[in-house]
């Protein structure tokens, strides 16, 4: 028998739905698409199930490749994102609408994620999207990631590899025109004044012009648009002090009559080809450092699988990955990506999931265990169930955590934004000020000298350090955060971070693993461990009490043969007992004992010091005589008491909030060194725990588990959200750690630090370069030291002032966590 | 004479610097409501946004469709600091931004530097 849906075979014992007695299904998620609209799937169910048309029929159309842009020559899926669905019927009507359409094969509606999956022949991107309007719907096409990486990965290359040409078509016309334009200093040149030199000169500002109108072309267009939009940049100042310098040379030479003086018949052709050169370079460089800052985005987005196996008609297809819907069962061999999120239905393998949680040591997999889309399968070959597909995988919601963080601000961008917006027309009104005061004031020949700082002033001035600085840091540290399987969802998030006085540990899940185990066994009279532990983990076997589970763990863990327990019987707020290979085995408290007519009074010292440590200890008896005591306890994370170290080390306060009584509390507390502990605080109560904290002036970290500590992550200032697995909690904390380990909280802490450091270098590093530079470019040391800047350095230092903020925020890509779990 | 002449047009010029940069404002571009009820309206990003100022009516759902025609890489991106929402422009490629205003009011966006600015009034 075939699941209609997915086409999986399916036996008898399968699923069913009434009034089909000849359809089986393979899964609920099937049963239930099934019942949604019927229809859809009787005429397949001799076999097509969905997806099955994969691979069927070529295309005849291969060679109308050229049909223009949107138009698929072959046939192809495109993928549609559709706006305006009510309800389920909706659905029919728009894949009605779609496949009416000539040149679709097929199409698929998903409700859920409000996306199309058309397959078709020639059809244009144009025409489906009309066609969905048509029916009264909004569509768009999904963009694909990949390609528009690449696409945009191309545009930079070619931008780079115009302004380089730019570059050198500017420098080596500079090379002549700085030669001639100092006839005092070198040799061979005519002097001042004579008809030879002003020709060469006259040969000079015809050579500079197409350094200007090619060389400088995107300093003209960028000031132009800016103008027409009311705003100024970094092309509006480099225009005009290029413009300048070549309008007043040329004006000089032309017409020296209006120049009374000799001295003013000066030229500066060398400021205009030598700054347009150097800052065309160092536009390059920037480029290049700023493609570096998205490497980490980049690197994620290039880790999305391409293909996928998976199981159609009882035969294992590749086919591409957006064609993987959930319910599909997926191939995965050793060594292959995979391709989706799911569960494993069959096999067992070690997984390398470090791209995701940053975790290196691969993890072990069996039946039943999540699989996170593109991590890497090592060892074995298993099959699993799809359970998140397209944008709902994990890598998908993690690209769009770090793309939404990358496009954050951080709160001290915004005080940065308002000095930036000011900031080009303020430097432009300086440039003004700068020529009336040498003009008006300024030694002979004031004018040359009004030009010369006019012009220094306004080549000086760099915009772009300013506005670079917070950005390329962010994106860095975001980046950085996201290969170590930390997600910060927002600048604000990662600045806030880095003022954390106080850490808030909720206990369970966090500080602990969350669930109990065996942690100590004591044995009386003649048995030994193993013995009294597989007596009573037999006997607990009949429980489905977390303690009895704990304990037949416990044996399992030391490969101890269970028998099955007869006569189980479970005495509420005692004990158990039950009869084990014909001895009657029974474990509780001593009130238990005390019924059960054995004397336990050697055991109560036992059970003072284990109640002591936290840990809750049942006493063990065999057959009327007591054999020992064991005692099982929530442990402590293996990485916790390392962690917690690590925080005091950083400054931080560690307080632990839990629902537990005071004594085990402070049981775990001493044991992982934390500093305060409130006990016995109601779940609804963590979040006035971390408010009373805030009122106490502290700036409070509150790391949970994300879902029960929802109120609580979000009282504090930074909410860090453990995950575990493929159960992140993305949207409940500020921070969500995909590991769930205390020295992701260390490492967040440390990133935001590290990040914050970069930027306020940065920004002192902008700012200090844009206020010394612009008053020493005016001229202000000139009074004092007779000292005036050539614009030509200013051109200089401005290249490099932006090139140097992005280095250094790509310094922050050799950072390390001091908990290094990562390879890259 | 021709230096309080210079003086004259330098001060005639920063006038007109601040008038140009900072005092002067545009009624901006009111956004077209679509058959499905969303405030709609294309910006180019070329230099600049066009409109650089849209008006839109509070509670409605909004969505710029942004195309980038330059190549610069300061437009790469556009932000919406007070909505929490912001967008990568691969050049020509039409990406839409959408956020629902609730408040009346006056918001920017801007590319992540800062320089390319733009506003969406809220009426």
């Amino acid at each position: 028998m075939r699941d209609p849906v997915c086409g999986m075979t399916v036996g008898e014992g399968s699923l069913r739905v009434e009034g089909h007695p000849d359809l089986g299904f393979c899964s609920e998620h099937c049963r239930s698409a099934f019942l949604a609209d019927p229809d859809r799937y009787l005429g397949e169910s001799d076999g097509e199930g969905h997806g099955s048309h994969h691979g069927h029929g070529d295309s005849e159309d291969d060679e109308e490749d050229d049909v223009g842009p949107g138009v698929a020559g072959r046939r192809d899926i495109i993928h549609l994102s559709v706006e305006g669905m009510s309800c389920a019927s909706c659905v029919a009507t728009i894949e009605r609408a779609l496949s009416a359409t000539p040149g679709v094969v097929a199409a698929r509606v998903n409700f859920a994620n409000e996306e199309a999956t058309v397959e078709v022949d020639g059809a244009p991107v144009e025409a489906l999207v009309a066609a969905v309007e048509g029916a009264g719907y909004q569509a768009r096409p999904v963009s694909d990631d990949t390609e528009d990486a690449d696409a945009e990965e191309e545009a930079r290359n070619r931008l780079y590899r115009t302004l380089l040409k730019k570059f050198w078509f500017a420098a080596i016309i500079s090379l002549p025109v700085i030669y001639f334009s100092y006839p005092e200093i070198f040799p061979g040149i005519p002097p001042k004044g004579s008809t030879a030199l002003n020709l060469i000169w006259a040969g000079m500002a015809v050579a500079t012009l197409p350094v200007l109108a090619w060389s400088g072309s995107q300093f003209f267009t960028g000031a132009w648009s800016a103008f027409k939009h009311r705003t100024a940049n970094m092309h509006t100042l480099i225009s005009i002090g290029i413009t300048a310098a070549w309008l007043y040379s040329t004006v000089a030479l032309l017409f020296p009559s209006l120049f009374p003086e000799e001295r003013l018949r000066d030229v500066f052709f060398d400021v205009t080809a030598v700054v347009t050169a150097l800052v065309v370079l160092g536009s390059a460089m920037e480029l290049r450092a700023r493609a570096k800052t998205s490497e980490a985005l980049k690197k994620l987005i290039g880790m999305q699988p391409k293909t996928a196996r998976v199981v159609r008609d009882g035969v294992e297809v590749d086919v591409p990955v957006e064609d993987v819907v959930v319910g599909d069962i997926v191939v995965v061999r050793p060594g292959e990506k995979i391709p989706v999120d799911g569960i494993i239905v069959s096999g067992a393998s070690t997984v390398d999931e470090s791209m995701v949680t940053g975790e290196s040591i691969p993890v072990e997999k069996v039946e039943g265990d999540p699989v996170i889309g593109a991590t890497i399968n090592r060892t074995g070959t298993f099959r699993f169930e799809a359970t998140r597909v397209g944008k709902e995988t994990m890598l998908s919601q993690i690209i769009k955590m770090v793309r939404d963080a990358q496009g954050s601000k951080a709160p001290i961008q915004r005080t940065v934004d308002k000095v930036a917006s000011y900031f080009v027309p303020a430097v432009l009104i300086v440039a003004v000020l700068t020529f009336m005061a040498w003009y008006t004031v300024g030694p002979d020949p004031a004018l040359l000298y009004a030009v010369i700082t006019m012009v220094t002033v306004l080549v000086i001035a760099c915009p772009c350090a300013l506005g670079l600085a917070t950005p390329t840091s962010l994106m860095v540290g975001i980046g950085k955060g996201a290969e170590a399987g930390i997600l910060i969802k927002s600048g604000d998030a990662l600045e806030t971070a880095h003022r954390i006085t106080t850490v808030v540990l909720d206990k369970t899940g966090t500080v602990t693993e969350g669930r109990p185990s065996l942690t100590d066994i004591v044995t009386f009279g003649s048995f030994d461990e193993d013995r009294l532990l597989a007596l009573a983990a037999s006997a607990e076997r009949g429980s489905e009490h977390p303690l009895g589970e704990a304990i037949v763990e416990g044996a399992k863990a030391r490969n101890l043969e269970l028998a099955e327990p007869d006569d189980f019987e479970a005495v509420p707020g005692h004990g158990i007992a039950a009869s084990v290979d014909g001895h009657r085995v029974v474990l509780g408290n001593l009130k238990f004992m005390a019924d059960e007519g054995i004397a336990a009074g050697e055991a109560e010292p036992v059970l003072a010091r284990l109640s002591d440590e936290g840990k809750t200890a049942m006493v063990v008896g065999v057959d009327g005589e007591l054999a020992g005591v064991v005692a099982v306890a929530d442990t402590i994370k293996s990485d916790s008491v390392a962690a917690i170290r690590r925080m005091h080390e950083l400054g931080l306060e560690v307080v632990m909030l839990t629902g537990d009584n005071a004594r085990t509390a402070q049981a775990i507390a001493d044991q992982v060194g934390i500093d305060r502990v409130r006990a016995e605080v109601l779940p609804g109560d963590k979040a006035a725990e971390v408010k009373a904290l805030q009122a106490e002036g502290k700036v409070v970290a509150m790391v949970g588990d994300g879902i029960n500590d929802a109120p609580a992550l979000a009282q504090a200032d930074v909410g860090l959200a453990m995950g575990t697995g493929t159960d992140v909690a993305m949207e409940s904390g500020d921070i969500t750690l995909v590991k769930g380990s205390l020295t992701g909280v260390v490492t967040a802490i440390e990133l935001s630090k590290a990040t914050m450091r970069n930027i306020y270098q940065n920004l002192v590093g902008a700012f200090a370069y844009n206020t010394l530079g612009i008053p020493i470019a005016a001229g202000v040391l000139y009074p004092f030291f007779g000292l005036l800047l050539s614009p030509l350095i200013a051109g200089a230092a401005m290249a490099f002032s932006s090139v140097t903020v992005v280095s250094n925020a790509n310094r922050l890509r050799r950072w390390r966590p001091s908990f290094s779990q990562e390879v890259a | 004479m021709d230096v309080i002449i210079v003086n004259l047009v330098g001060v005639a010029l920063i006038a007109l610097i601040v008038w140009y940069f900072w005092l002067s404002s545009n009624e901006g571009t009111a956004a077209t409501v679509t058959a499905g009820g969303v405030q709609e309206t294309r910006v180019v990003v070329h230099g600049g946004y066009s409109p650089d100022t849209i008006r839109v009516r509070a509670g409605q759902k909004v969505r710029l469709l942004f195309t980038r025609q330059d190549a610069d890489p300061c437009s790469e991106k556009v932000v919406f600091d007070d909505f929490g929402v912001s967008a990568d422009l691969p050049t020509g490629v039409e990406v839409p931004v959408e956020f629902v205003p609730d408040r009346p009011g006056e918001y920017e966006f801007a590319c992540q530097m800062g320089m390319l600015r733009g506003k969406v009034i809220v009426e």
